[in-house]
Order: structure tokens, then C-alpha cells, then sequence
């Protein structure tokens, strides 16, 4: 089957999906967005976690013909995504992370594809990890922060958790350790013990506070 | 396999009794795992996620018609005062992630013994509205677990709602795991007072191949509660009866060893449960029953 939907602000066209395949495949295998990790596919570690009309879900759980019409983004899409909310104070609030508003929602009238501006532009999503060398190279503050805090070791569960971090603090601008812990407690990490984690987590939330 | 996609209940419907062997599938937390897993290879899907009705709940007078595919952040962040029992039962699902996603419609339609739902559905006393092209009709919660994994359901039936009493009492929820997160319950316990019936229920999970009410355990307590008073002059269950009523709890059971734990600890794990949740709820009610009636 087709299946068209939008991601990190584009619209994307994935042919020839089989009717059990799940968000993370089509993601990964049909769109060339490796960011988001296949680790346990059962919901338990975390590490394949993407917004899903801002919502953050384990991708490996929705069936690639749920996300019809929807609005995802993953890691590759987080510094754009967090870029635009700095811009348009969407999410400031509070109430865009359990509404589910997407970023169409925070410009109405604006096609996702001009809504995401031209920082967006020079991002190729074909390429995957869009850090790098592309124009667009600025980090989301929470990737900035996890590098600055130490909290990457392997990094294979670092996307799924900077997506539900960076959508806890989207929420949440001053989140106790409690708060972090809870926001996190779906993704698993095997190597850092978690405490730079919660640093960097930390340092983000300082960050953001300073930027107000 | 095919991948049904009903814009409308009454398409769903429609879908279900084309197709009756058809997998419904909201939050995908249960279903996509079996299907990654090769555990499952459905012949139809039918995606439930268009049907933006199953998303919503009503507050009546008496009971919540809460929305097959609420998710339980909703019941959460919604409903934690008429729902205070499945509001934290709701909170030990998983993870935020599967929270997002899953709610009570999947849990009763996978029928799972650990269902984190069910003691809390179980002790506050609920139906299940189910729905066929042949019409509609509400399955008392009692009678709606037949088996591991098993409901009352027809091959045509889709679970539209689910009918909550309303809490009229303190309610609690205990869970036994080897973490807070992410964690099937090894057993769990619900408790719902209700003083405006002046009757208990209980609700226990993972310790039987259903999902049970201790109807001994609640017929005990009604029964001690009402020949001591307690429940107008409100002094403290007496240690013996609350072991007593945590005893009965434990022996409503009907475990299995597995890899979660073993049958006695599952049992002994019940009774704690059951004696500690008897505790919170009622000093809940004597707290209470002390400010508006002036009973010390």
C-alpha cells in the first residue's frame, strides 16, 4: 500500500508498504531517516521514539497505515522543530505537547512545507542524520546540551531520548528531577547510568530558562 | 494481510462484520509488538485511529462513557477525580510513550490477566458498551473476562466505550513490579470503597488466568464494616479484620509459577496489597468523614 504523511515539515510518499509494517521501518528502510533506532520493537526501550502529531510515541508500535495524512517528526527534524517553536513561541505554553498542535496549527494558513521556513530548506531528509556539514547545521539546545553535558556514549538510545526530553521541556520549562526521570522512564540507556542524562537534561531546562 | 481503514464507527462496523477475523488495532501497543514479532499475521487490520469519537469521554451523573482509545495520559490528566483508581493504575502503564498511545478499549480487547486496567475497572464497578451491525449492547465487567486472553465478545463485536461508576469513595491501586516503569505487573490490586452503597470492591490482576473480583474478601469486610459502624462512626479497621479481608484476598487467587514470580509470592504479594490498600482508602474516608461530619 501508499502511505503519505508528513515528515520533519516535508511531505514524504512511501510505496509498497506492507499492510504489518510499522512507522520505524518505513522510516528507516523506505525514507532514508536512520535516526531513530530499531532496538527491542516491543514499545520497552525507547530508542525509536518520534513525535507523532506532537505526541511522542515508539514508532516501532504504529502501524505505518495509522500515520496517513499525520505529522511525524523524528530526531533528524528536532533542531528545525525546536527552531520553529523558539521562533513562533508556539509551545511556550505548555499546551502544544498534549494538543498534539503541529507546526501547521502554529501558522495557520501555511503549508508544513513553507511553515518550516528556510531553515528547513537546505535540509535533504533523504540524507538521515541532518547535522553535519548541511547549511542548516544548528543543533536543537537539547542536542547541544546532551553533547556539552557528556551524556552520549554509544548513542543509540540518544534520539529517542532527546525527542522526549526535548517534548518534556516543551511542556515543562522547569522540570524537577523527578519530572525528568518520569519523562524518560521509557527509554532505556545501557552505558551512562543515566546521571549524565539527567545533567544534561538539566542544562537544557537552565538554558531555556535564560533564553525567556 | 489487509489494512482497513473505516473514516467512520459505522464503517468500522461494517468492517468488522465483512470480516469478523479482522484484528482491531488503536494504540498498537499490544498488536504491533505481536506482529514484529511474527507472532501474529493477521489476514485484515482494522485501524481504529480515524474514529476521532473513540478519543472522547463524557462525565454523567453517575458514570464516565469513556472512549474505547482514550489514551491513559488522558485519564491521567483528566479524570483523576471521578476516576481515581484507573487514573493510577492508568499511571503504571509502561511508559509515557505507550501512555500516549494505549488505552482501556485495547487492554480489555487483549484480555490479558496483567491487564493494568482491570482491578481498577473491577473494583469501581463498570460495562463495556460493545457494538455490532446488529446492534449494541453493555457487558457487565464481571462477566466480561472468560478466559487467558479470552473475552465475551462476538467475532463481529468492536468495544466502543467503556461505562465507569463514577467514584463515590477513596479508591487505590498497588502493583507489584521490578521497576516503577516499563514493567508488567507480577500481580495487582484495586480497591474502591463505596460509601453511598456502604460496600467494597476489590479488583486483582496476574494472579489468576482472568482478571477477578474477592468476592469472599468484599462479603467479609461489607459484613464487618456494617456490624461495627464503622462506616458512621468511623473508627479504625481492626487489625484482625483487615487480616482477615487480606487473607480471603489472597486465597481469591488462582496463580501460576512463571517468570514474573511464583504462585505463592503471588498470593502473599495479593494479601499485602490487599491489607495496605484497605489501610490508604479507608484512613482516605475516616479523613474525610471527619471534616464533613464532624466524626472523630
Amino acid at each position: 500500500m501508499r502511505v503519505n504523511f508528513t515528515v520533519n515539515g516535508r511531505r514524504q510518499e512511501a510505496d509498497d508498504v506492507w499492510e504489518g509494517e510499522s512507522l520505524l521501518y518505513v522510516l528507516r528502510e523506505r525514507l532514508g531517516l536512520p535516526g531513530s533506532k530499531n532496538a527491542c520493537e516491543q514499545g520497552e526501550c525507547g530508542s525509536c521514539t518520534v513525535r507523532l502529531d506532537g505526541v511522542p510515541v515508539c514508532s516501532c508500535l504504529v502501524a505505518a497505515g495509522q500515520v496517513e495524512g499525520r505529522e511525524v517528526v523524528t530526531v533528524e527534524g528536532l533542531a528545525d522543530y525546536a527552531k520553529q517553536r523558539a521562533e513562533h513561541g508556539g509551545c511556550a505554553t505548555g499546551a502544544c505537547g498534549t494538543s498534539g498542535t503541529s507546526l501547521e496549527d502554529a501558522r495557520p494558513g501555511v503549508p508544513p512545507d513553507e511553515a518550516w521556513g528556510r531553515a528547513a530548506k537546505g535540509q535533504d531528509s533523504q540524507t538521515g542524520e541532518g547535522t553535519g556539514s548541511s547549511p542548516h547545521a544548528a543543533l536543537a539546545p537539547i542536542q547541544q546540551a546532551f553533547i556539552d553535558a557528556g551524556a552520549v556514549q554509544c548513542g543509540f538510545c540518544t534520539p529517542g531520548l532527546l525527542v522526549a526530553a526535548d517534548e518534556m521541556l516543551e511542556r515543562n520549562p522547569n522540570p524537577t528531577d523527578a519530572d525528568i526521570r518520569e519523562a524518560l522512564s521509557g527509554n532505556l540507556c545501557r552505558c551512562t547510568g543515566y546521571e549524565k542524562i539527567m545533567d544534561a537534561v538539566r542544562l537544557a531546562a537552565a538554558r531555556q530558562g535564560e533564553a525567556v | 494481510m489487509d489494512f482497513l481503514r473505516p473514516a467512520s464507527w459505522e464503517e468500522a462496523l461494517a468492517a468488522k462484520a465483512e470480516h469478523p477475523t479482522a484484528v482491531p488495532i488503536a494504540g498498537g501497543t499490544d498488536v504491533m509488538v505481536e506482529i514484529n514479532f511474527d507472532h501474529r499475521r493477521p489476514e485484515y487490520l482494522l485501524d481504529l485511529n480515524r474514529i476521532g469519537d473513540l478519543c472522547e469521554w463524557e462525565v454523567g451523573e453517575d458514570t464516565v462513557r469513556l472512549g474505547a482509545s482514550v489514551p491513559y495520559t488522558r485519564i491521567m490528566e483528566h479524570l483523576r477525580p471521578e476516576l481515581p483508581g484507573l487514573a493510577l493504575a492508568s499511571h503504571t502503564v509502561a511508559s509515557p510513550q505507550i501512555r500516549n498511545r494505549g488505552g482501556v478499549g485495547g487492554n480489555l480487547g487483549t484480555a490479558s490477566p496483567a491487564g493494568d486496567a482491570h482491578p481498577a475497572l473491577l473494583a469501581a464497578g463498570a460495562e463495556v458498551e460493545a457494538e455490532s451491525v446488529r446492534g449494541s449492547r453493555l457487558i457487565p465487567i464481571d462477566e466480561f473476562y472468560t478466559g487467558v486472553k479470552r473475552n465475551a465478545l462476538a467475532a463481529d463485536e468492536l468495544i466502543r466505550a467503556v461505562h465507569i461508576k463514577k467514584a463515590d469513595g477513596p479508591q487505590q491501586y498497588s502493583k507489584v513490579g521490578t521497576r516503577n516503569a516499563m514493567v508488567i505487573a507480577v500481580c495487582a490490586f484495586g480497591l474502591a470503597l463505596h460509601p453511598s452503597s456502604r460496600t467494597v470492591r476489590t479488583g486483582i490482576g496476574s494472579a489468576a488466568p482472568t482478571p477477578v473480583r474477592a468476592k469472599a474478601a468484599e462479603e467479609f469486610l461489607n459484613a464487618a464494616l456494617e456490624e461495627g459502624g464503622f462506616w458512621d462512626n468511623g473508627k479504625i479497621v481492626t487489625p484482625s479484620v483487615a487480616k482477615q479481608f487480606a487473607d480471603l484476598c489472597a486465597a481469591a487467587c488462582n496463580p501460576i509459577d512463571d517468570v514474573r514470580g511464583t504462585a505463592s509470592y503471588r498470593r502473599h504479594a495479593v494479601g499485602v496489597m490487599a491489607r495496605r490498600t484497605l489501610t490508604w482508602t479507608w484512613e482516605s474516608y475516616r479523613g474525610t468523614a471527619a471534616r464533613t461530619e464532624g466524626v472523630a
